[in-house]
């Protein structure tokens, strides 16, 4: 379902290359766009329900302007229930993620290939396949009113054709779950 | 009045939640230390009735009713008193059971 094509994803280098499902059985990766956007969320973490909302907003503004959004699931549901793909499609079927695909990584391989660390954790890839932001949606959780802001500059900079100011940020949040 | 954190330390929040907690002990004027305490497997967590970190009790009782919530070594998923989720709970509702309890001990 997986593949690595880097051993050590970083800004400036080539994202993972990559296929999964979503709540539907369809499949879904990057490519195509000139900015795609991974987000590793889950549907338990409270820093990933905090940012949620503003990730889904933006998700809309940006997609007339041809950017791709992809939702991924990697946590391990059999020790997190609340992470299992019937809960994944109670939130795709109440709404909750908007037009984004919302992708399982059942054998965790994505959230490894990546190296994510948490939930959330974001990736912006250029057109070319390369990663030019890493980290938190924005710097606080607890402030709404930030819209995402460090997704938001780096889409901003990449549609413009240039750089990321911030490139890079710690990402914040609940750690994956992974496999015992 | 005891006053119990219980945390996971798989989970970032409880630094925070700590220190939101210690900012109601002072404001409120209660000298009395939080009992930090680490949970560290699942069994402890059963065995604490442990939902998720952080985990905040006066006398025994935790400042938001967890409700049904299985035991879980996992963050806990609060809600402000504006409707927001949060890692943490809303200091409002951490105050409100130290203001109950000071009432309980003043009887």
């Amino acid at each position: 379902m997986a593949r690595i094509e880097d051993a050590a994803p970083a800004v400036g280098r080539r994202a993972p290359a990559f296929s999964a499902p979503d709540t539907d059985g369809m499949m879904h990766g990057p490519g195509g766009a000139p900015a795609t956007v991974v987000i590793f969320t889950c549907n338990h973490c409270p820093y990933a329900l905090a940012w949620h909302e503003r990730l889904v907003a933006l998700a809309a503004e940006y997609r007339p302007r041809g950017v791709a959004f992809l939702m991924i699931n990697s946590n391990d549901a059999e020790r997190y229930p609340a992470d299992s793909l019937a809960a994944m499609r109670a939130r795709v079927a109440a709404g909750e993620l908007g037009d984004i695909p919302y992708l399982r990584d059942a054998d965790q391989r994505i959230a490894r290939d990546f190296d994510a660390k948490t939930t959330p954790d974001v990736f912006v890839i250029d057109a070319e396949g390369v990663i030019r932001y890493r980290g938190a949606p924005d710097e606080d959780y607890e402030r709404p009113e930030l819209a995402a802001r460090w997704v938001r500059d780096a889409l901003e900079a990449l549609l413009a054709g240039s750089e990321p100011a911030i490139a890079e940020t710690a990402p914040v949040g609940c750690t994956i779950k992974w496999r015992s | 009045m005891q006053i119990e954190l219980l945390y996971w330390e798989g989970c970032p929040s409880h630094p925070k939640a700590l220190e939101q907690l210690r900012e109601q002990i002072a404001a409120l004027g209660i000298g009395q230390e939080v009992s930090v305490r680490r949970i560290e497997s699942e069994e402890q967590a059963a065995t604490e009735h442990f939902v998720g970190s952080p985990t905040i009790r006066v006398d025994g009782a935790d400042v938001v009713d967890p409700g049904e919530q299985p035991p879980a070594l996992n963050c806990r998923v609060y809600r402000t008193r504006e409707g927001r989720y949060s890692p943490t709970p809303d200091p409002q509702d951490v105050r409100a059971a130290l203001v109950a309890a000071q009432r309980r001990e003043r009887r």
